[in-house]
């Protein structure tokens, strides 16, 4: 697949790149950690060029100021949660590891080596040795995706307080709408190796050319076929559920788990594919 | 009737010296093999665990060489690389005035470079297991490859880093072929068990024989089992 990528992040923004699995989402993330070489370009943060294929310019991850968090957290299994979080700074900043470990309910298992840990601590102490390195630039890809729902809502808290806390720059891969929402203040969105939409969540969410009284983005979860109409049950971005009564032609081309606008328009609330 | 020892003299009841003297040289050269294919298997096998080069499947191949060949091809080849006849004898001879044919020396370097893929196997595949995320997330928290390498990969990979030194070992201590053939059958200098073995045979001392076949036997046999005993505790790698 073809990555064709031109954007801006404003320094300091909590940006979410969403978009369906396949789309390079992950690949965006490597390259602009250094794992992964591009073709050609340039990458810059700041006054620094990371990258740059006509100059042969490409700084290692090492010097990059780059916090990465992985999809499998790559915790050191030899090392116990303390030491992964040492290892991230310089190895003696013992007095930083410590409030990392505060910050993120950690300190009582900061002796437990990383197999005796659950999903969601395994989660906070890759995002504790991430930031441990104090980088300028935070890429958490899919930090969420292995986590149940109530675990997921408790983290994407905890990563807005984290982004709030310790500044800097946050880009987070996510292909969950909810996310978006929740945390991003600017979306970036991938299909198919290119950008389709760049901007507030809200703006590229809704559809302006609707002028309707209530827009809810969502999910549909349900289509339940009752006498000569339909009930599509959609999910909303704050999880809130939303039925709705539509005709055959307007669910024609609706699917559960597609993407939906939900908005009102004169009396009824109408629904349409976005 | 008193009773004796199975390795005492039958004259005199002492330890025989010439047996003690095979056995200590037996355990010298697969401990100083070990150390030394140590030293070069680390490197070379993070090499081929992680870099791509053109001539990484000749170097794959020469290492698991000793896997197919009979150790009387590559001892052949050995020992006219030691024949002074030849260039590489013959620089040893006249610069550093060192013959290897039929020396310690020469058995210890035949003996290396035949346990190469005993060591260098084990270690590459141990490295290999790991997720790569473990050293891409070493690399993203600012540290060199040398620093990933030992503080992070090598301590994961401690199964495999005792399987690679165990079964060199083992297997360097059961060497035979290369060995008779590079140092041939010297008391003192090149004599190893699994020589002696042969000799004593030959020599129709089975008693002797008996006792140096029961000492590699059960050397090689707790050597075995303590990998793999190791081996069936290491579960597989699940980092999530």
């Amino acid at each position: 697949m073809m990555l064709d990528i031109r954007c801006d992040i404003q320094s300091g923004t909590l940006a979410v790149v969403f978009g369906p699995s396949g789309a390079g989402k992950t690949t965006l993330l490597r390259i602009l950690a250094g794992l992964t070489k591009p073709d050609s370009g340039i990458i810059r943060s700041g006054d620094t060029t990371w990258y740059d294929s006509e100059r042969g310019i490409n700084v290692p991850p090492q010097q990059r100021s780059i916090g990465f968090m992985f999809q499998d957290y790559a915790l050191f299994p030899n090392m116990t949660v303390e030491e992964n979080i040492l290892f991230g700074g310089d190895g003696k900043d013992r007095a930083y590891a410590g409030s990392l470990l505060e910050t993120l309910q950690l300190t009582e298992f900061a002796k437990r080596k990383p197999m005796h840990l659950s999903g969601g601590q395994k989660q906070r102490v890759a995002l504790a040795r991430a930031l441990a390195h104090k980088p300028q630039v935070l890429l958490l890809d899919e930090p969420l995706s292995a986590l149940d729902a109530a675990m997921r809502e408790r983290l994407q808290g905890e990563i807005a307080h984290i982004h709030r806390l310790y500044g800097g720059t946050t880009l987070l891969v996510s292909h969950d709408l909810n996310e978006v929402f929740r945390l991003a203040h600017n979306v970036v969105c991938l299909e198919h190796g290119k950008i389709t939409a760049n901007g507030d969540p809200k703006q590229v969410f809704s559809d302006t050319s609707i002028s309707g009284k209530f827009q809810a983005t969502g999910q549909v979860a349900a289509i339940d076929k009752e006498d000569a109409v339909n009930i599509v049950t959609v999910i909303t971005g704050n999880n809130t559920i939303v039925k709705i009564v539509a005709f055959d032609d307007d669910i024609r081309d609706l699917s559960v788990g597609d993407r939906v606008l939900v908005f009102i328009k004169a009396f009824n609330p109408i629904i349409k594919k976005i | 009737m008193p009773t004796r020892l199975p390795f005492q003299n039958r004259r005199n009841n002492a330890v025989d010296p010439d047996f003690l003297q095979t056995l200590l040289l037996t355990f010298k050269l697969a401990a100083s093999t070990t150390v030394i294919l140590l030293v070069i298997g680390l490197p070379v096998a993070w090499l081929l665990a992680y870099s791509n080069f053109t001539l990484k499947p000749i170097l794959e191949a020469l290492i698991s060489m000793p896997l197919v060949l009979p150790p009387t091809v590559l001892g052949y080849y050995i020992l006219l690389a030691y024949s002074p006849r030849y260039w590489f004898g013959e620089w040893l001879a006249r610069v550093v005035n060192v013959r290897l044919a039929f020396s310690f020396e020469g058995i210890l370097i035949a003996s290396v470079i035949f346990g190469l893929p005993f060591m260098i196997q084990p270690l590459q595949s141990g490295l290999r297991s790991l997720p790569e995320s473990l050293r891409e997330a070493s690399y993203t928290l600012g540290k060199s490859e040398t620093v990933t390498f030992f503080k992070v990969l090598l301590p994961n990979i401690r199964p495999a880093l005792i399987t690679a030194i165990t079964l060199t070992f083992a297997h360097c201590i059961g060497e035979f072929g290369i060995v008779l053939m590079v140092g041939g059958n010297m008391q003192g200098v090149t004599r190893v068990a699994s020589v002696a073995i042969y000799d004593e045979v030959q020599s129709l001392n089975f008693t002797r024989a008996n006792e140096y076949a029961f000492i590699l036997f059960a050397i090689s046999f707790v050597l075995l089992t303590i990998i793999y005993s190791i081996n069936r505790k290491q579960g597989s790698w699940k980092l999530l």
